[in-house]
């Protein structure tokens, strides 16, 4: 699935990461805890990170694990200097009204499926 | 000996929730520049800002250092105290300490130090009130 499909079944607003929109995702981890998604060493750059933590430390964890893409839940509005960071380390955030529990049902419904350990590789 | 190619010390304030993870994304960078496997340069920031993000939560304050070998990545994680009471305790996943500060971050979920060990080819913890002594070593495929 594409960025802007995400965009547009969420009908999330983009804050930053137009240039992002064409790219190809291939699953999804969603967490408020950092710690675990810091331990989800099998995430990669084609993972959409769904998140309702609204700071600077969502956009660092991404940088760590090299995420490109993430959707704020719940309605928040990202903080400017959360957007910022966002923009210097080339990473699409975008916002939805959706709670997270919603925003994962309607994207695994279309077929994004959740990174996760059990994956056989 | 291993030959020490470079080395780089980032000082890391307790409480400095603002600036958490910019001694990390630093390290990142700088290995960055250098021809490593991007997976290396990922197993090496997480556990570099977990590490950090220790200090900042739960110590009074202390340095991470940054040295590339010609074969491995260390990082040194070392703070000034207060120390942790139980080491093996801290080391299981999901137990954890951290204030509602850091729970704030979207720290504490008891996994740092798992996190940070299950990225290491080799992990080394020493703990006393004093302080805590973390190195991390990765090598380099």
């Amino acid at each position: 699935m594409k960025v802007h499909e995400i965009r547009e079944l969420l009908n999330a607003k983009l804050y930053v990461g137009e240039g992002l929109l064409d790219k190809e995702i291939i699953g999804a981890y969603a967490s408020d805890l950092m710690s675990d998604v810091l331990a989800s060493n099998y995430l990669d750059e084609k993972a959409v990170l769904v998140s309702g933590l609204n700071n600077v430390q969502l956009i660092r964890t991404a940088e760590m694990l090299d995420l490109s893409v993430i959707v704020l839940v719940r309605g928040k509005t990202p903080h400017p200097e959360v957007v910022e960071m966002a923009r210097e380390n080339g990473i699409a955030l975008m916002t939805t009204t959706l709670n997270m529990y919603n925003s994962c049902g309607i994207l695994y419904a279309q077929g994004v499926k959740g990174f996760s350990n059990e994956r056989a590789d | 000996m291993r030959e020490l190619i470079k080395r780089y010390v980032f000082q890391v304030q307790a409480n400095d929730f603002d600036n958490a993870g910019a001694a990390s994304s630093t390290i990142k960078r700088n290995l960055k520049t250098i021809a490593i496997n991007p997976s290396i340069v990922r197993k090496v920031a997480v556990a570099s800002y977990e590490a950090e993000i220790n200090i900042i939560i739960h110590s009074n304050g202390g340095e991470m250092v940054l040295e590339i070998y010609e074969d491995m990545i260390s990082i040194k994680a070392n703070d000034k105290g207060p120390g942790i009471q139980d080491v093996d305790l801290a080391m299981s996943e999901g137990f954890s300490t951290a204030s509602n500060a850091a729970r704030e971050l979207g720290f504490g979920a008891g996994m740092g130090l798992p996190n940070i060990k299950k990225y290491s080819d080799n992990f080394k913890i020493t703990s006393n009130e004093k302080g805590t002594r973390l190195t991390i070593d990765i090598m380099i495929e």
